[in-house]
Parts: structure tokens; C-alpha cells; sequence
């Protein structure tokens, strides 16, 4: 296991590649869940408002 | 088969067919993934003359693929919304621009990080690295002009045309670049693009690059829902959408 | 009166552009000055080593007529666009692509051709040789009106743009990478004493290239940023 981490003693590269990889794959996995949310929630906002105003 | 299309193609279909596509996808994406690192990082062989550092390949060429994979589709796409006035089709080709500017952060990144233990330097002016740095400045380029316009629509055509235009020059700056380096004899090793590649390092390369596409149709619907959501907001079906919403 | 035929329109456009142009003589003359300003800074930033000087000097005078043509780019559109003939163009009955092609070609010959006139200065300044003062005055008259008629697409596209300045360069210079790398090497070649057909040949290829598919290209994002 601990060899597998070492990865022949280029740890730091191989790693940091991969965790950066991950770590833009994230954002861009969670920046539109999140703008969708957002959008909804402002959507669904404003249409209750427009209902209120219409009674 | 025609009737399906034409249906996708109107906002309210695509925003209920694309939602149902989306887990499926993410799970064969996630599905390829860890077949690819399982291949990738325990079953292929450390290289000869590399070492473990080759590993970081799995990321960087299947990243530098859809790098410019991505700018092709933000380019077809931009033509289909340009010819046909198809507002599906644009708001894709927008949709792809910054996930195809992060593939290009990602295999840049990953080829500088490659590169030091191989070349003994973060950055060396690598035909490949280069050109992939001009692809970078024209995704760029697509989405500062898309967020300075102010009008969506406008905003779509104009960054298509823009798209169209990188296209055609993509060959070009690519041949100049790759002559600019010949030219100026850098110290090009070359590692990138090895000519017989082994077959345990070809399949996780390939479950990788299959990953990554998938990845890329998953946030690209997503992105694009979302779009469709923005743009379609005053009509009868997002009202009712949202008024269930919460 | 007689509507004008499309070459009549041609000239009519090209002397109405050269004209303004003459009326507004600074906004020639400052890229010009930025030219030989920005070079000038070159010695002064690295040392005035000769040998050194005549190795940079070829990228410098290129990077320095880029930047130059992309200071001047915005000139193309704006004034039409903020007095309304650009509106007026739009209408013409003539084919827009034909008409951007007499607008880039007044804005060539007031923002291009001067870079020509001052570059034998700066190439003495940057110690280069004869020969490469000779194809550095060719690759300017291949390169300046490529960068024009590519710069001009960006410019209609960010036309309407409040701040469309930046946003413009960031647009073309990556753009503007082939026509970089083949006319500096031309001219650092020359220099060296090799040959430079090929590279030429390339210039004069692009300069065709871009001929032919920027004038549609410009119509097209013209249309698309006044809509």
C-alpha cells in the first residue's frame, strides 16, 4: 500500500495531478447543480409572489 | 427517429428528457472512472524509462483530447444555432465553453506538472503545451465575449461566429506552432505520444478518455438546463414547473 | 438620382473612410508613435548588446506592429458606430462582406502602410541587416493586412461594448499567433542568412486565407452585434 502511495518516488506529480483533476472536475460537477438550485428557488420565488399579487 | 429529435429540440422536452438522462450518465461516467484508476494506477505496468510519473498520462491526454474534442462541438454547434436559428443548439455551444476551457486548464496543468520531473522544468515550450496554452486563450476569449454581451441571444450568436472562427484557425496556429519549435530546436522530448504503447497503458487510457466524455455530456446537459431554465423563465411551463417547486 | 454600383459604392466608401481618417490625423499618428515607442523601450529594458539586440530584434518589431495594430483595430467601427452610419451600412443594398472589405482596407492603408514607413528606422535601431530590413518591410506588407482583416471580425463582434476595448484583444491576439511566428522567423532568418521563400509563401497563404473568409465573417458578426 504504502508503495503504491510512493508511486516510485514521483508521489508529489502523479498525486497533486490527480487531486487537481479532481478537484476541477468537482467544480465544474457542482456549479451547475448549484446555479440550478439558485435559479429555481428565484423562480419559484418570484412566481408566488406573482400569485400573491394577483389575489 | 426524426419525431424524437424534433421533440428534443424544443426547451421543455430537453429540460425533462435531459433530467432523466443525467444520474445515468453520471453513473456510467463514475462507472469508468474507477475502472480506468483501477487499470490505470494498479494493473498497468510502471514504464522503463519514466517510472510511475507516466501515470499522470491517464489525466493529461484524455483532458487534452477533450480540449479540443470540446471546441469542435462548441464550433458544429454554434453553426447548427447560426443556420437553423436552433436555440438548443447555441445554448450548447455556450454551455461547452467552460467546460472545454477547464479540459484545457486540466491537460495544461497536468503536462506542467509531467513535465518537471521529466524535462526538469515546470514549463519548457513544448509544440503540444504551447498550442494547447493558445487553445486555453481562445476558450477564453468565447467566454469574456459571451459575458460582455448583454442580451443572451445576441451574446450565443456572437461567440459562435467567434467559435467558428478559432476553428478555422486551429490547424493553422497548430501548424505554426509545431513549425516555431522545429525552428527553434526546444528541448522536445519525445515522451508525449509514444509510438507503441502497451496494451495495459492503452485500456485505462481509453476508460479514461470514455469517462471524460461522459463526464463532459453530463455537465454540458446540465449547464444547458439550466440555460433553458434561464431563458425560458416566463413561460407556462417553467410557471408550473416551480410552482411545485419547494 | 441613380442608385451607385457595388464598385461605385466600393470607392465611395474607401475615400469617405480615407478621408475621416485624414481629418483625424492623431488617431494615425498614435499607433505609429506606440510602434516606435514600444521598441524603443526594448534596448533599454534587456541592454544594448548588438549581437543580442539583432537576435531579438525581428520578434520585437513584430510583437510591437502587433500590439500597434490592435491599439488602432477599434478605429475600424467605432466612429460609424457611434455617429449611426454603421446602421446606414447595414442597409446598403450591396453586399455587406464587399463593403467590410473597402472599410478594412482604408484602415490598412492609414494604420498598416505607416508601420512600413517606420520600420527601416527601427530595424537600424535593433542593429538588423540589410536583408532583414528587406523582408522585414515584406513580411509587414504580408502581416499588417491580415492583422487588420482578422482584427476586424473581433471588432464587429465587440462593436457595441462598453468596455469591448480589452475584451478585443483578448479575442484576436491569440488569433494573431500564426502571423507572428511566420514573419519574425522570416526576418530572424534573413538575418541569419537562410533562406525565407517558404515562410513568405506561408504569409502570402494566410494573407489569402483571411481575404477570402474574413470580409463574410465580419458582415456576419456585424449583423449579429447590431440586431
Amino acid at each position: 500500500m504504502s508503495e503504491f502511495l510512493h508511486m516510485g518516488g514521483y508521489a508529489a506529480y502523479v498525486w497533486s495531478s490527480y487531486g487537481i483533476a479532481l478537484v476541477v472536475l468537482l467544480a465544474n460537477l457542482f456549479a451547475p447543480i448549484l446555479a440550478h438550485r439558485k435559479l429555481l428557488t428565484q423562480l419559484a420565488r418570484r412566481h408566488q409572489r406573482a400569485r400573491r399579487m394577483k389575489r | 427517429m426524426l419525431h424524437f429529435f424534433h421533440k428534443l429540440a424544443s426547451p421543455k422536452h430537453f429540460y425533462r428528457i435531459s433530467g432523466n438522462w443525467i444520474p445515468w450518465l453520471g453513473l456510467a461516467c463514475f462507472g469508468f472512472t474507477l475502472a480506468g484508476l483501477y487499470e490505470g494506477l494498479l494493473v498497468a505496468p510502471t514504464d522503463y524509462q519514466q517510472g510511475d510519473s507516466y501515470r499522470i498520462m491517464f489525466i493529461h491526454v484524455p483532458a487534452a483530447w477533450m480540449s479540443l474534442f470540446i471546441y469542435m462541438v462548441m464550433a458544429g454547434a454554434g453553426v447548427i444555432g447560426l443556420v437553423w436559428r436552433i436555440k438548443l443548439a447555441e445554448i450548447m455551444a455556450i454551455s461547452s465553453a467552460h467546460i472545454g476551457a477547464s479540459f484545457t486548464f486540466l491537460a495544461l496543468i497536468t503536462g506542467s506538472i509531467w513535465g518537471k520531473p521529466m524535462w526538469g522544468a515546470w514549463w519548457v515550450w513544448d509544440a503540444r503545451l504551447t498550442s494547447e496554452l493558445i487553445l486555453l486563450f481562445l476558450y477564453l476569449g468565447v467566454i469574456a465575449l459571451y459575458n460582455a454581451v448583454e442580451d443572451s441571444r445576441t451574446a450565443a450568436r456572437a461567440t459562435s461566429i467567434l467559435a467558428l472562427v478559432g476553428v478555422v484557425n486551429i490547424p493553422i496556429i497548430h501548424f505554426s506552432v509545431e513549425w516555431w519549435n522545429t525552428l527553434h530546436q526546444g528541448p522536445t522530448v519525445t515522451k508525449f505520444g509514444a509510438p507503441s504503447i502497451d496494451i495495459h497503458m492503452l485500456i485505462p487510457l481509453l476508460l479514461m478518455a470514455v469517462a471524460f466524455k461522459l463526464f463532459y455530456v453530463m455537465v454540458l446537459l446540465m449547464r444547458a438546463r439550466v440555460e433553458v431554465l434561464q431563458r425560458e423563465r416566463n413561460t407556462g411551463w417553467v410557471q408550473e414547473l416551480v410552482s411545485d417547486y419547494e | 438620382m441613380k442608385p451607385a454600383t457595388l464598385p461605385q459604392a466600393f470607392a465611395i466608401l474607401l475615400r469617405r473612410d480615407l478621408t475621416l481618417a485624414y481629418r483625424r490625423r492623431s488617431e494615425i499618428i498614435n499607433p505609429l508613435l506606440f510602434f516606435v515607442l514600444v521598441t524603443a523601450m526594448f534596448p533599454l529594458g534587456v541592454g544594448a548588446d548588438p549581437a543580442l539586440l539583432r537576435d531579438i530584434g525581428p520578434g520585437i518589431i513584430w510583437v510591437a506592429a502587433l500590439l500597434a495594430a490592435l491599439l488602432s483595430l477599434e478605429t475600424v467601427f467605432r466612429s460609424d458606430f457611434d455617429d449611426g452610419s454603421l446602421e446606414q451600412l447595414l442597409l446598403s443594398p450591396h453586399p455587406l462582406s464587399v463593403l467590410m472589405i473597402a472599410k478594412v482596407l482604408a484602415h490598412w492603408l492609414v494604420t498598416g502602410l505607416p508601420l512600413l514607413i517606420v520600420a527601416p528606422l527601427l530595424s537600424i535601431l535593433l542593429h538588423l541587416s540589410d536583408d532583414a530590413m528587406h523582408t522585414l518591410l515584406i513580411t509587414l506588407a504580408l502581416g499588417t493586412p491580415v492583422l487588420s482583416l482578422v482584427g476586424a471580425i473581433g471588432v464587429a463582434l465587440t462593436v457595441g461594448l462598453r468596455k469591448g476595448g480589452t475584451i478585443l484583444s483578448i479575442l484576436v491576439m491569440p488569433l494573431y499567433v500564426p502571423v507572428l511566428i511566420f514573419a519574425a522567423s522570416a526576418v530572424a532568418n534573413s538575418d541569419a542568412g537562410l533562406p525565407v521563400n517558404a515562410h513568405l509563401s506561408l504569409l502570402a497563404a494566410l494573407l489569402v486565407l483571411a481575404t477570402s473568409l474574413s470580409p463574410a465573417a465580419t458582415a456576419a458578426s456585424l449583423r449579429i452585434s447590431m440586431s
